[in-house]
């Protein structure tokens, strides 16, 4: 946990995302009087109107008009505020990608983005609702940090380290209906650094957001096929926590990256730049979305469909695990 | 009269000075926005040297009035004034445009001390402004925030996005003006896009509208005492202008939006200048 603020609620492991985050909201609000909280006609369904039933003078909902929600959010910051903004996902990192990179990050401002309904978490309601790219364009911005906690209890101890952390911060969960995979707050959150969710030596499963209890389960499962495999949440993904990626290489020399966004340029992409660059070789493979519009369906069977549950993540750890690191110096089956 | 002789003259002097300095800097940089910065320049000299509570040895005051010059392309006439004021050497605006520079076309407020935001891409800064102004209001702090948009920027959705909200929670705290010289970068505003009627427009808003000669002194101080005493509503202060004003080459030409000048053009718009004031 970062240092000054801190939060508590009872049984927080079984409220929502979302419902942790509008309650730990309103403990952080209470105790910093500089926090805002800004949404675009979304209160209810962000769990951000939890504060703005406590503190109706410092909410303002803009109605539908998200990019001036993340531009008056800047003059806010100007102003000498510490804005949370929260609307879907989408929004924030599509819609209004412009505002939050030039209002925002150019200006290095203190605004925290709390993005709900990521992924595929909204998963009936199709594309226009989907985000499976906002891990991809809010990492590409300078100056921005980007957290997917894995559940509520990460999500709470997320919101309460990016208020102690200065500049902008985009925090990315879901619908609010994901089950819990911790079931304690106290377990060492801090920003950057992963979390070993279990100890392994065979291959390493590095995940973030609701892919985590994926694994878990996954890893239960691989237990009884005699695997000894290693969990990293990478709640973090940027600034990513290389230290815990190259020790995965070196002691495990496999591993398979789960993520619940496209494919390219997300959490699979972040891992393989540090992989790469270190110059050491093992046997990698990326789980994600297909760079594809996704299927309308309900999340749990949406992540069955795109391999990214428990199923899924054993049945790739199997042809993983099949696969030598080759030294050959025939480069006609890669080419 | 809002002005005084005295005032007028004043502030005609520093208008030529700024004028000069941007052709100088368009010169030396080897091109600049200079259109938009000639049509902006009285509304900034006025506010800059008449009604801002502003201190240039300390930018970051944070009871200061703010300005957010939101058609960003005038950073070149903005870095003129803020140089003028002392808020840095102004030798340094030799190196306007030029490699490691902190002055690129569009100033950044991380670079340039008295920049209160960094703009340049459009239908940005009101909505900035309207932050300012409503943490000014929720904070109880006295400074009014200044925000000059560009007329072609009001294209953007966004501005009407921030002009509602702004409306809604009455942030009579903020004053913003358009810089009305009716030409954006492909040609005329009124055959590319109809703007017009921009009074009724911000009008139906819910803004206070004052509609005025934008190089008229007595008129922009007029208008800008008068959004001060406005109640429960912000001001737009929408200033006729010209684009290229004083230069008789480029004024009413969109081609001149940016260009580059070399030693003849520059000594032309120079003269054109001195005889501009001689005859004021």
């Amino acid at each position: 946990m970062a240092e000054g603020m801190t939060w508590s609620i009872e049984e927080a492991d079984k409220l929502t995302q979302a419902e942790v985050y509008g309650q730990v909201l309103t403990q952080l609000g209470e105790k910093d009087p500089k926090i805002i909280a800004m949404t675009a006609d979304l209160a209810k369904s962000t769990k951000i109107g939890t504060f703005g039933q406590k503190f109706p003078d410092r909410f303002i909902n803009m109605g539908i008009a998200e990019n001036s929600l993340f531009g008056v959010a800047a003059g806010l910051a100007l102003a000498g505020y510490k804005p949370v903004v929260s609307t879907f996902a989408v929004f924030a990192a599509l819609r209004s990608a412009e505002f939050v990179r030039t209002d925002i990050c150019y200006q290095n401002l203190n605004v925290k983005i709390i993005a709900t309904h990521a992924g595929i978490s909204f998963g009936q309601a199709g594309s226009t609702h989907h985000c499976t790219e906002d891990i991809a364009v809010m990492r590409s911005f300078a100056n921005m940090t980007v957290i997917v906690p894995a559940d509520g209890i990460e999500t709470g101890n997320a919101v309460t380290a990016a208020m102690d952390l200065p500049g902008p911060v985009y925090i990315r969960i879901g619908r609010g209906f994901e089950p819990p995979v911790n079931t304690t707050a106290d377990y060492g959150f801090q920003i950057g650094k992963a979390v070993t969710m279990r100890e392994g030596k065979d291959i390493t499963l590095i995940c973030c957001g609701v892919t985590v209890l994926q694994a878990v389960r996954a890893a239960k499962i691989l237990e009884t096929q005699g695997l000894s495999v290693r969990i990293l949440n990478m709640h973090t993904v940027k600034p990513i926590d290389r230290e815990a990626i190259l020790k995965a290489v070196m002691e495990t020399r496999r591993i398979v990256t789960i993520e619940e966004h496209n494919v390219l340029c997300g959490l699979g992409s972040a891992v393989a730049e540090v992989i790469v660059e270190s110059g050491k070789a093992c046997a990698f493979t990326k789980l994600g979305i297909p760079d594809q519009y996704v299927i309308v369906g309900y999340p749990e069977d949406l992540y069955n469909h795109y391999k990214i549950d428990a199923d899924g993540i054993v049945e790739a750890v199997s042809a993983l695990m099949g696969r030598e690191i080759e030294a050959d110096e025939n480069w006609d089956d890669e080419t | 009269m809002p002005l005084t002789q005295e005032d007028i003259k004043r502030l005609q002097e520093k208008a030529k000075e700024i004028r000069k300095t941007i052709v100088d800097i368009t010169f030396t940089a080897g091109g600049g926005h200079i259109g938009g910065s000639l049509s902006q320049t009285d509304i900034l000299v006025t506010l800059y040297y008449k009604y801002l509570n502003i201190d240039p040895k300390k930018p970051q005051w944070e009871d200061r009035d703010r300005v957010i010059l939101s058609k960003g392309h005038g950073g070149l006439g903005w870095a003129a004034i803020l140089g003028e004021k002392g808020y840095f050497d102004r030798a340094l605006l030799k190196n306007f445009n030029k490699t490691g520079s902190p002055f690129g076309m569009h100033l950044d407020m991380l670079k340039v001390p008295g920049c209160d935001a960094s703009t340049g891409s459009l239908g940005h800064g009101l909505g900035i402004a309207v932050g300012l102004a409503l943490g000014a209001k929720m904070s109880g702090k006295k400074y009014r925030t200044y925000c000059v948009m560009g007329d072609g920027e009001l294209c953007e959705g966004s501005v009407w996005e921030a002009a509602i909200i702004g409306a809604f929670h009455k942030l009579d705290n903020l004053t913003a003006f358009v810089d009305r010289n009716k030409l954006m970068i492909d040609g005329p505003t009124e055959e590319i896009t109809q703007l017009e009627n921009l009074n009724d427009k911000f009008a139906s808003f819910g803004w206070e509208v004052l509609r005025i000669d934008g190089h008229d002194f007595n008129a922009i101080g007029g208008a800008v005492e008068k959004a001060q005493t406005i109640k429960a509503k912000p001001t737009i202060i929408i200033c006729d202008t010209v684009k290229g004003k004083c230069v008789d080459y480029m004024e009413n030409d969109y081609k001149w939006h940016y260009g580059g000048l070399d030693s003849d053009m520059r000594d032309r718009a120079l003269a054109c200048i001195d005889k501009y004031y001689a005859q004021a």
